[in-house]
């Protein structure tokens, strides 16, 4: 049987309710907006890149205990990175939720905690929708959808 | 023929529902999720069917499909029977005075658009008045812009207040020589309200227009009488009456319908079909292109028998003292808020806790075995009225219980707890 305490973590719920770089970087280099209209989930993603590394990543908006945590430990986790790091880190996440990626990864670090959020088919897209996000903003897209 | 409950039907008026008996009637109540009794709660977006539809379907197929209106073959003739008998269960159930005023679609949806394109298309002109109003499900908004954007005819939208009720003044003010038609709900899916729809239609008939209502969300939960109601147009869906998907009605009055060219083209609605010219069938068939949905047509027969055989005063009765059951304890749950609260309300409690996303709390619930819905409810402009993305509805049947309303205030405690509030 699932566990509640499996998806809603304390890591999870933290971050839930106080979301970590939850502002607009003035100045940002890169920006994109990400919907998912299943939910009504929005999010603005700002990131400051320099010489290929992001150097600081934030967002703002409204959405779900998982979209808005999963947000909030992805700007963690992607800052410092280089772009292609950013594209690896993303790919790993994608796999982590989809395709029974490895939770123990040490690549992936805090992130696992989402994990189980893939016993749960109609949240996936909620934490993806930041990384659709990200990946929109460093593409030079303005917006990204979850559908 | 089976009977169709298990109630005695001539039993007096009016005492409470013998609802556990009631419960044994849907096969599906029974069932357990994520290991624990489903609390179904979601009955505004689809209700459970009853073991007597379920039959009734399945005997159709079993012992007598066919095709209808074109066979001279023992089952074509038997399943059109059906198919007509299932009609005329309609027209009583709405006391509509002809079987030509029952059009059968495949739901609310098409029966709105299908008034939309054929009324709206041949009788709006520009400049022309569509009035609509504030708590519309998207399926009553959407054909109205489409067919302005066609004709060039203007929708005009009366506000509702804080509780969810229509603000009637301005409804009064909106309404003029220009309104051609007036489409509302009967019953809000999103807030619950009761609309005054007797004010409306008294309104809009003096002002020249006509009055569709939206009856999805009323049908099964109180009689609509459409000549008491004196309505043009009245639409419904029979999934959310106990019925099958795929099947619902649209009333119309016999004159408008006959005024009104065909909405779909193709077999079934034509008399005779050359190259130069095709002579349109009788009414209701106008309206009915191609095979239509036999087995839900004969099911939505049955559920309407179920239902009035229960008894719709008597179910909506035990509905609204479920609903003040749930409002009660819901007022009693810390950060707890209700959208919807209209002094006419219908079975439906929609509502958003503090800082907990309605679709955290859906998920929660979920694990618990109980069944809301959750989102913008099809009524996007409703959520924009109140200013929030989304709320949690929870939506109740006659089948519904005390213990199962008790059972979802513990659930909203156990969300509370997950998120520590
Ligand atoms: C008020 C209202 N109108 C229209 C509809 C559309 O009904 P259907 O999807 O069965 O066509 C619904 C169903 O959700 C509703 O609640």
């Amino acid at each position: 049987m699932m566990d509640l305490n499996d998806l809603y973590r304390e890591v999870i719920v933290d971050h839930n309710r106080s979301p970590r770089n939850f502002r607009r970087i003035d100045g940002a280099t890169h920006t994109a907006d990400g919907y998912n209209p299943l939910c009504g989930d929005r999010l603005t993603l700002s990131m400051k890149l320099e010489d290929g590394v992001i150097r600081d990543v934030a967002f703002e908006g409204s959405g779900c205990a998982i979209s808005t945590a999963s947000a909030s430990l992805m700007t963690e986790s992607l800052k410092g990175r280089t772009v292609a790091e950013a594209e690896t880190l993303f790919d790993k996440f994608h796999r982590l939720l989809t395709a029974g990626g490895d939770e123990n990864d040490p690549a992936l670090g805090k992130l696992a905690v989402l994990a189980g959020v893939r016993q749960y088919p109609a949240r996936i897209k909620c934490a993806i929708l930041c990384w659709h996000a990200a990946r929109a903003a460093l593409h030079g897209d303005k917006s990204a959808t979850t559908e | 023929m089976t009977r169709a409950v298990s109630i005695d039907v001539t039993r007096p008026a009016a005492p409470a529902l013998p609802v556990e008996k009631l419960r044994a009637d849907f096969p599906i109540l029974d069932a357990r999720v994520h290991g624990r009794p489903l609390v179904y709660l979601d009955n505004a977006a689809t209700t459970q069917k009853p073991r007597i539809v379920i039959d009734t379907v399945r005997r159709y197929y079993e012992e007598i499909n066919a095709n209808i209106h074109r066979g001279i073959h023992a089952l074509s003739e038997l399943a059109t029977q059906e198919y007509e008998q299932a009609r005329e269960k309609v027209r009583r159930f709405l006391n509509a005075r002809s079987t030509r005023e029952i059009i059968f679609t495949r739901g609310t949806t098409e029966s709105i658009n299908l008034v939309a394109s054929s009324f709206g298309g041949s009788r709006l002109k520009h400049g022309d008045e569509i009035l609509i109003s504030g708590m519309e499900h998207h399926s009553n908004i959407v054909p109205w812009q489409l067919i302005a954007e066609q004709t060039g005819a203007v929708l005009k939208v009366v506000p509702i207040d804080d509780r969810g009720e229509l603000i009637m003044e301005e409804f009064h003010r909106l309404l003029s020589s220009r309104t051609t038609i007036v489409a509302v709900a009967h019953v809000s899916n999103a807030l619950g309200t009761v609309n005054p729809v007797e004010e409306i239609i008294r309104a809009a008939h003096a002002a020249g227009a006509v009055v569709l209502l939206d009856g999805a969300q009323a049908a099964a939960h109180m009689p609509v009488d459409v000549q008491a109601l004196n309505c043009d147009f009245y639409a419904f869906s029979g999934h959310k009456l106990y019925a099958p998907t795929g099947i619902g009605v649209l009333y119309g009055r016999e004159a408008l319908l006959e005024a009104m060219p065909p909405y779909q083209g193709g077999g079934d609605m034509i008399k005779a079909v050359s190259f130069e010219k095709t002579i349109y069938n009788d009414l209701p068939y106008k309206f009915e292109a191609g095979t239509p949905n036999i087995a839900g047509t004969i099911g939505l027969g049955a559920a309407i028998d179920y239902v009035q055989a229960v008894g719709l005063p008597a179910m909506g009765a035990h509905e609204l003292e479920l609903l003040a059951h749930a409002t009660a304890r819901a007022l009693a749950v810390p950060g707890l808020r209700i959208i919807g609260t209209a002094r006419n309300k219908a079975s439906v409690l929609s509502f958003v806790l503090d800082g907990i996303h309605p679709h955290d709390i859906g998920t929660i619930l979920d694990h618990e075995g109980v069944a809301i819905r959750t989102g913008h409810h099809c009524a996007m402009p409703v959520m924009t009225r109140y200013g929030l993305p989304a709320t949690a509805r929870a939506s109740f049947a006659f089948y519904n219980t005390r213990a199962e309303v008790d059972a979802l205030i513990a659930a909203i405690e156990t969300v509370r707890e997950v998120f520590r509030q």
